[in-house]
């Protein structure tokens, strides 16, 4: 790696990080509505809020009604952003005069969006009204991030209350979430955005002429271009700071009107983990040990560092198979990158984008080198923990402490404690339905897709790498990731169910047993630490929990990853 | 569950209208305010006619101008009404032939030059509509486009010098050139945005 990949990468953990630490704190005062600075400025809209949907903000939920209200509110988003795009065309706001979504591909996208996926079977510009966008699309992309926020804090509180049965109330968690994190944060990073050139505008293209005319693969001239505008600024911020990535634009943040220049492709890159980083913090402050939140970072950066590394590295080489054509071979790989970006800004958003269930890309995954599409596709497969999506990572991740702590129990002979909470076997069987129901998505879906003519004949790339386009495929859609190799054509009717299917097990049946989980160690009582506790803040446990995750993440998946990226590894060398 | 349903409806609409109208609405209006030309997507103008964007790219194929790099949108390349990338793998035999076919177009084009191809000129951008080329990329055009034109290379390196970014900060993204930018210059031709 060279001298200027290092201080890249360095320099965006050092902004993470220092951004992280008091936004994590901004947010624990939020959810603990002691922020004043939030009340004085957004406290009177919160409040109109509640009264106009008739919420009781004291009122407390146990976990079956916290869940409830989280799957109805789900399943209603889900509806709304169906029903938009099957009758956009009659609506205003669609310049471009675009049609109804057809309906597999409608119900993909709204699975898609209200389980923070945002997974493209849609295609951007080419495919939805700006009305579509705004109302359905931005919208899902604040809520269903403030739903895994609201999840995550469910949890803390079953972790830090005791003998209770409440976990707080969604529709506070919810609107708090929106309102004074992601709603302010979007705004600020929005303009900076448009400032270096993404578009935000009402208006529906722009035509300009071509300074050299040239002629179409269908043999017609061409002497102009119409470029596609929209209200992207607005949305591209949120899909960003909610890790949700789905594009304004078909090709996502490789197009140059989502992501214009480097210092806009940093904000963006830097954005996408910013709060599932903050969020550890956040939990530190409310469980009343920060040192227990810096642990669960640093247990994320051991494993997102290597991986870092690893893909920086690989798009760095040269593809054997072009420099044999007399190509330059000391300029990496740049199928299907930016020059604003380069392989090493490339690598670094595709190892973050899909660290945190983000998705978006800023360049083109499916032509990236074997080994440098393994890391992404492995980040994903460990079921989007490290960093992770908004709220879903860290939940996750408490999920994997938990396991950690019963693995060191095991071997000791006692009985495993996380933050004094007794964990038992009902716990261990929700956190076991946690880590095997989207493992078993993945692996099942792309099974049935490798042994059906519609699951391979909308392959992009023939052999391995067709195989690893259906696993990306189906790691991407049950860890409601979002990103894809995008050769994979995924608007038939097959891709449109399976993966709409895999974004609701790898987000509802997780969301489930974590609230079930909450609502079991809220009831428990604290136990004061003793002589024999695992102390779950040390180096000791940080290196007992990423040494779980990676042992369980490469028991499931290796078998499958050696059929795909590392044989192609092995053939291209 | 009927007192759920109902809350849930209406926070979604009241949250709907929040996010979803007045969110974009207010940053457009912020935006338009603050910065009309980057919103309205960085469109040059020769007098007041729009002559391109200068983040979006163009497709150039004569000797006598500096070429894009490929580009995989359809029906023509750099449909900005279409972006895509090619989504080849590495080990792709499609990638390959593509790549032989770009590499003999700039040989045939400039056969004295026997340098390594630049990567970035014989290989699709991700969004198909990428404004720039390599600093190499640029270096590797100036004599045919010198020798079309018929002026010394030194106006063809002045004119790239004038459309080129080096790395942020020293060290992030590639040094690169705007390929637009370098043509209008070689046409003389006035632009603002």
């Amino acid at each position: 790696m060279s001298a200027a990949a290092w201080g890249e990468s360095v320099l965006f953990l050092l902004l993470v990080i220092g951004l992280a630490w008091p936004l994590g704190l901004y947010m624990a005062r939020v959810y603990r509505g002691e922020s004043k600075w939030a009340d004085r400025v957004l406290g009177p809209l919160e409040r109109l809020i509640y009264k106009l949907s008739g919420v009781q903000p004291q009122a407390q939920m146990d976990w079956r009604q916290y869940a409830g209200a989280v799957l109805v509110f789900n399943f209603l988003g889900l509806l709304v952003v169906y029903g938009l795009q099957r009758v956009q065309a009659a609506l205003p706001l669609n310049p471009a005069g675009l049609g109804n979504v057809p309906p597999e591909v409608a119900w993909n996208t709204a699975v898609s969006f209200a389980s923070n996926t945002n997974w493209q079977a849609y295609g951007g510009e080419t495919t939805l009204s700006h009305l579509t966008q705004m109302l359905a699309l931005t919208t899902q992309n604040f809520v269903s991030a403030a739903t895994g926020m609201a999840v995550l804090v469910a949890l803390i509180r079953g972790l830090s209350g005791r003998l209770t049965t409440e976990l707080g109330n969604f529709w506070v968690d919810l609107t708090r979430s929106t309102l004074h994190i992601l709603l302010p944060l979007s705004v600020v990073l929005a303009l900076l955005l448009v400032s270096q050139g993404v578009v935000q505008t009402l208006a529906g293209a722009v035509t300009v002429p071509l300074l050299e005319p040239t002629t179409g693969a269908d043999g017609k001239s061409v002497i102009a271009q119409i470029i596609a505008l929209g209200p992207a600024a607005s949305q591209v911020a949120i899909k960003q700071l909610g890790t949700n990535g789905g594009g304004f634009f078909n090709a996502n943040s490789a197009h140059p009107l989502e992501n214009p220049t480097a210092l806009a492709n940093l904000l963006e890159v830097v954005s996408i983990i910013l709060i599932p980083a903050a969020l550890c913090i956040t939990f530190g402050k409310m469980v009343g040990a920060q040192k227990q939140g810096v642990a669960l970072l640093v247990a994320m950066l051991l494993i997102f560092v290597p991986l870092l590394v690893l893909t920086i590295h690989s798009e760095n080489q040269a593809n054997p198979a072009l420099t044999a054509l007399g190509v330059d071979g000391t300029m990496g790989n740049w199928e299907g990158k930016e020059l604003r970006f380069g392989p090493t800004s490339s690598a670094i958003w595709a190892v973050t984008t899909t660290a945190a269930s983000n998705g978006s890309v800023n360049a083109m995954h499916d032509s990236f080198m074997p080994l440098g599409g393994l890391g992404p596709m492995w980040l994903m497969q460990l079921g989007e923990i490290i960093f992770g999506g908004v709220g879903s990572g860290l939940y996750g991740m408490l999920v994997y402490a938990l396991i950690a702590v019963f693995v060191a129990g095991l071997m000791v002979g006692r009985t495993p404690e996380y933050l004094g909470k007794k964990i038992e076997a009902f716990e261990m069987k929700m956190a076991s339905l946690v880590i095997l129901l989207p493992s078993a998505a993945v692996l099942i879906g792309t099974a049935i897709a490798c042994s059906i003519p519609a699951g391979t004949q909308p392959l992009g790339n023939p052999g391995t790498h067709g195989f690893s386009e259906i696993l990306y495929a189906f790691s991407s859609g049950a860890n409601n990731n979002g990103s894809a190799f995008g050769g994979l054509t995924v608007n038939g009717l097959f891709y449109t169910v399976a993966i709409g299917i895999c974004m609701l097990i790898g987000r509802y049946w997780v969301i489930v047993p974590v609230l079930a989980l909450a609502g079991s160690l809220a009831k428990k009582q604290i136990v004061p630490a003793g002589a024999g506790t695992l102390p779950t803040h040390t180096p000791l446990f940080i290196a007992l929990i990423a040494g779980t995750i990676v042992l369980v993440g490469a028991l499931t998946f290796i078998p499958a990853l050696a059929l795909g990226p590392i044989v192609e590894h092995l053939a291209l060398r | 569950m009927k007192q759920t349903v109902f809350t849930a409806l209406r926070i979604l609409v009241v949250l709907t209208l929040l996010t979803g109208l007045l969110y974009p609405l207010a940053v457009t209006g912020l935006a338009q305010l603050a910065f009309p030309a980057q919103a309205n997507g960085s469109v040059l103008h020769e007098g007041d006619k729009p002559v391109g964007s200068t983040l979006i790219g163009q497709p150039f194929g004569g000797d006598k101008y500096l070429w894009s790099r490929p580009s995989a949108t359809a029906p023509f390349a750099y449909n900005a009404a279409a972006s895509t990338g090619s989504n080849l793998g590495p080990t792709n035999p499609a990638l390959v032939d593509a790549v032989k076919a770009r590499v003999a177009t700039l040989r045939k084009a400039d056969p004295d030059n026997h340098a390594p191809v630049p990567t970035d000129l014989v290989t699709t951008s991700g969004s198909g509509l990428d404004p720039h080329i390599s600093a190499a990329a640029a270096a590797f055009q100036v004599a045919r486009v010198a020798r079309a034109r018929g002026v010394p290379a030194s106006a063809v390196e002045a004119a790239i010098a004038g459309c080129s970014q080096a790395p942020m900060l020293g060290m992030i993204g590639p040094a690169h050139v705007d390929v637009l930018c370098v043509n209008l210059a070689l046409d003389h031709r006035t632009v603002h945005l």
